[in-house]
């Protein structure tokens, strides 16, 4: 991995966060005091311009790591930089630097038109009218916004809302952008035109971009680069390829056949659950479906045929199962 | 001054956004303008059973009362918001904010800015205006009664800011400031000779409230303190709100500090 | 039995906020503090003002405030739920159900007095029992007549609120409405100045209007005012308004759900 010699845009080094926590025990009457270890001997870097999937289960540690980097939330230990800057320390500094979307909270006015919105923004950036208007101008047109701009946010779609907060937090050209779960609830259609956006912005503006997502289609549109986190700590740093094979991970054959039938039995698949005349096959995830789909039909009478690809979370699971 | 600025715009942005419900915005007001009219029209009956009240003529209450109303409804307006901090950390609002390159408290005194408390305003404005007939004017008292309004204006905001930071810790506990911020306000309603010398002490010494009104206001009337305490103190106002909003700007950290390290 | 389970629902989610508890009964406290200093500033000027003695006026302010959570004064209470399920378009689930929205939303409020009554009633009343000494019912008819009122006083109420609530169907935000009720209840309840107070026409008025239930008349019942018929008169004051308003959110509900039903919200 090549790095510019000012070293990586954000860097983070035996990152140690804990919660103190009160919990209610059966026949207590006073709450218990409880540490939780939320994020755990982290370490990883990011360059300038890197497009980085930062992924995990349900409480790995991802939105902790967020609230560090951005400097809502001090370190219990290890160090945080990012561009340079102690998040926690030069909080409000950092802020002009950087861009934050919170999957499903929205930073705009919902009683006004999006346009008031993002001029308040320009004033609390401080942003030259002309970059403001320039970078106005560039998303609403590559986000399709146009008619929506002068629309009071509470009428607007989901996906519209999106792109208008996505829009709210580049104004300013911050160096890098963290997404929270940017996709969840959007179409198809959004769901697309908000990847093709972004990928765009990280060519044109060599914006560095630190995802969080479910949505395993939006790490393979979007990142070269994937980290694992679980149990607050990192468990894959790598291409999205290496994690499928490193997870050994597997996809699945779901086979309708006209007539219930014992289990299947060809050659490189096997069956996981039987239900009537339907079938599930289990296969890695790397061998190619054909031949599997030829031997199937050539021995059994196929009603129809569909293929799911695994999920981010039993990719994650089998990693860190078999990493335990 | 930019962060001053920042803050008119936030604010800005949430009178056009209250104006989408115009009935409700018109009830709001007008409704806020009642509750405090009834409270004077309280008082005025309170007085039609009495010459005097712990010694003060009901034109000599009003005096207390217009200018406490006055302060009270200026740092009500300016940071009303302060209050809702517990909501903010709940929601996740306030990490939001912490995102944006404007000092926190500024966002959050501007957020949901609201001109409802106008109609406070408004009738605070006419009581004091009437009150101030029957004082006797000199350029000193005029001093006097302008640094009492400022001063006023500046320890209620210190009372909302620092009491609201128990949030920081406890966010379904917001009912306790409202004994020191509102509880601070009603007392200032009242000339403080109803209350004993031990209540008295701790209005001037620990929730200095006594300084919003009733010591400039005793300069004002030409009288000196019930308590005999000296008449220095009918000057320290300044003192007094400097000294407070200093103590909640320095809770504040403190609870930004707790929350940053908490995160919760 | 659906009623009783919805009332105890109600107390138990209200039974979890028990920081929230602790600090109400703090600032009650402190209030009622503030106000018998007040009161006994004015009864020491007027001894017998609106026929109330010394200890009859910190009772009453004690009382105030122990009643303030219990009846929702402010406005608020379970009634918030409904203005918001109107305002999110969810009552039209409601108003498809067989129960009685009105039932339902009064024994759901029932419970919320319950709690609120047995913390923030109770908790201030010890402290003006332990520092200001204040009257406490002369004989057992007394207390039993005031728990009924009070029970009445929180009907009269809820009912109020409830039709406040309504508003929403129209207006979609009760917020302005609320704030201007809840003006008139302080003022014409007796919370902000015992309404024997009043002079002539407002205070025969404010004597007549429903808001008199809220605390004037269960407090003159547990000061002892109200004796033999008199008693009588007072609890069927209270039981009117509670008929005459609860048949108001019958007929608010039935036009709400025409215009829900025929226009879709």
């Amino acid at each position: 991995m090549s790095r510019p010699n000012d070293g990586p845009l954000i860097d983070v080094r035996d990152l140690e966060r804990t919660f103190d926590v009160r919990r209610r025990v059966e026949g207590r009457r006073r709450r218990v005091r409880e540490q939780v270890v939320a994020v755990h001997d982290l370490t990883f870097s990011v360059d300038a311009g890197e497009m980085v999937g930062y992924i995990g289960p349900n409480g790995a540690g991802k939105s902790t790591t967020i609230k560090m980097l951005t400097g809502i939330l001090v370190p219990s230990g290890g160090e945080v930089r990012v561009g340079g800057l102690d998040p926690s320390r030069q909080r409000v500094d950092l802020a002009r630097r950087i861009g934050v979307v919170f999957g499903q909270r929205s930073t705009l006015w919902w009683d006004l038109p999006l346009r008031d919105s993002f001029e308040l923004l320009q004033k609390m950036y401080r942003i030259p009218p002309a970059r403001y208007r320039e970078n106005l101008d560039r998303f609403v047109d590559l986000l399709d916004l146009g008619a929506q701009l002068d629309t009071p946010v509470r009428q607007l779609s989901l996906g519209q809302r999106m792109r208008g907060d996505i829009t709210a937090a580049l104004l300013h050209d911050p160096e890098v952008i963290y997404l929270d779960e940017p996709t969840i609830g959007l179409d198809v259609v959004s769901k697309g035109r908000l990847r093709e956006f972004l990928r765009a912005l990280n060519a044109e503006r060599g914006t560095t971009l630190l995802l969080t997502t479910h949505d395993l289609q939006d790490i393979e549109a979007l990142c070269d680069r994937v980290i694992v986190i679980d149990h607050g700590t990192s468990v894959y740093d790598g291409s999205l390829a290496g994690l499928h094979a490193q997870g050994g991970s597997r996809r699945t054959l779901v086979v309708d056949l006209v007539d219930e039938a014992p289990p299947i039995d060809v050659p490189g698949a096997e069956v996981r659950t039987v239900e009537g005349p339907r079938q599930w096959l289990s296969f890695p995830s790397d061998a190619s479906a054909a031949p599997i789909v030829a031997a199937v039909a050539a021995a059994y009478d196929v009603a129809d045929l569909s293929i799911q690809e695994p999920d981010i979370e039993d990719v994650i699971r089998d990693l860190y199962s078999r990493g335990a | 001054m930019g962060d001053l600025r920042t803050y008119g715009q936030i604010a800005w942005l949430w009178i056009r956004a209250a104006w989408q419900y115009p009935t409700s915005f018109v009830l709001l007001a007008v409704g806020n303008g009642l509750i405090t009219g009834l409270d004077f029209v309280g008082l005025w009956i309170m007085f039609s059973h009495l010459r005097d009240l712990a010694g003060f003529t009901l034109h000599e209450v009003a005096l207390l009362y217009g200018s406490a109303s006055l302060a009270l409804a200026v740092a009500d307006t300016a940071i009303g918001s302060v209050e809702r901090i517990g909501t903010y950390i709940r929601t996740g609002r306030l990490d939001q904010m912490m995102t944006k390159p404007v000092p926190l408290l500024v966002q959050v005194c501007a957020d949901q800015f609201t001109l409802r408390r106008l109609g406070r305003l408004t009738q605070a404005a006419v009581v004091f205006g009437w009150a101030c007939t029957y004082v006797d004017w000199t350029p000193l008292r005029v001093l006097v009664a302008v640094s009492m309004l400022v001063s006023g204006a500046l320890l209620f905001f210190g009372l909302f800011v620092g009491f609201s930071c128990i949030q920081f810790w406890t966010t379904d506990a917001t009912e306790f400031a409202n004994a020191f911020t509102y509880g601070g306000a009603t007392v200032t309603q009242y000339p403080l000779s109803i209350f004993p010398r031990e209540v008295m002490v701790g209005l001037t010494f620990v929730i200095p409230v006594a300084f919003v009104n009733w010591y400039p206001c005793l300069y004002l009337l030409g009288r000196s303190d019930p308590f005999g305490s000296p008449d220095a103190l009918q000057f320290a106002s300044p003192v007094a709100g400097i000294l407070t909003m200093v103590a909640a700007l320095l809770v504040w950290r403190t609870g930004v500090r707790h929350y940053t390290s908490t995160g919760s | 039995m659906l009623h009783v389970a919805v009332a105890t629902r109600a107390f138990r989610r209200y039974s979890t906020y028990r920081a929230a508890t602790v600090s109400g009964i703090f600032t009650n406290s402190v209030f009622g503090i503030i106000y018998s200093f007040a009161y006994l500033a004015l009864w020491e000027a007027n001894p017998t003002a609106g026929g109330y003695d010394a200890q009859d006026a910190v009772t009453y302010v004690w009382l105030g405030q122990a009643l303030l959570m219990t009846i929702a004064l402010w406005g608020g209470g379970t009634t918030d739920d409904l203005a918001e399920r109107v305002r999110t378009g969810d009552i039209a689930i409601d108003l498809y159900r067989p129960v009685g929205l009105v039932g339902w939303y009064l024994a759901s409020d029932l419970g919320r007095a319950a709690y609120h009554l047995l913390t923030r009633g109770f908790g201030p009343t010890v402290i003006g029992l332990v520092v200001f000494d204040i009257a406490l019912p002369g004989s057992a008819l007394d207390a039993a007549a005031f728990a009924v009122s009070l029970v009445l006083a929180v009907v009269v109420s809820f009912a109020i609120r409830f039709l406040v609530a309504s508003t929403a169907f129209w207006l979609l935000d009760q917020s302005g409405v609320k704030v201007m009720s809840g003006a008139f209840a302080i003022f014409f309840s007796g919370m902000m100045l015992p309404l024997v107070l009043f002079p002539g026409w407002l205070g025969t008025v404010a004597n007549a209007l429903p808001w008199a239930s809220y605390v004037q008349v269960p407090a003159d019942i547990w000061l002892g005012k109200h004796q033999g018929v008199d008693l009588l008169a007072a609890l069927s004051f209270q039981v009117a308004w509670a008929v005459v308003l609860l048949a108001a959110c019958h007929g608010v509900l039935r036009l709400a759900t025409r215009k829900v039903v025929v226009q879709g919200g």
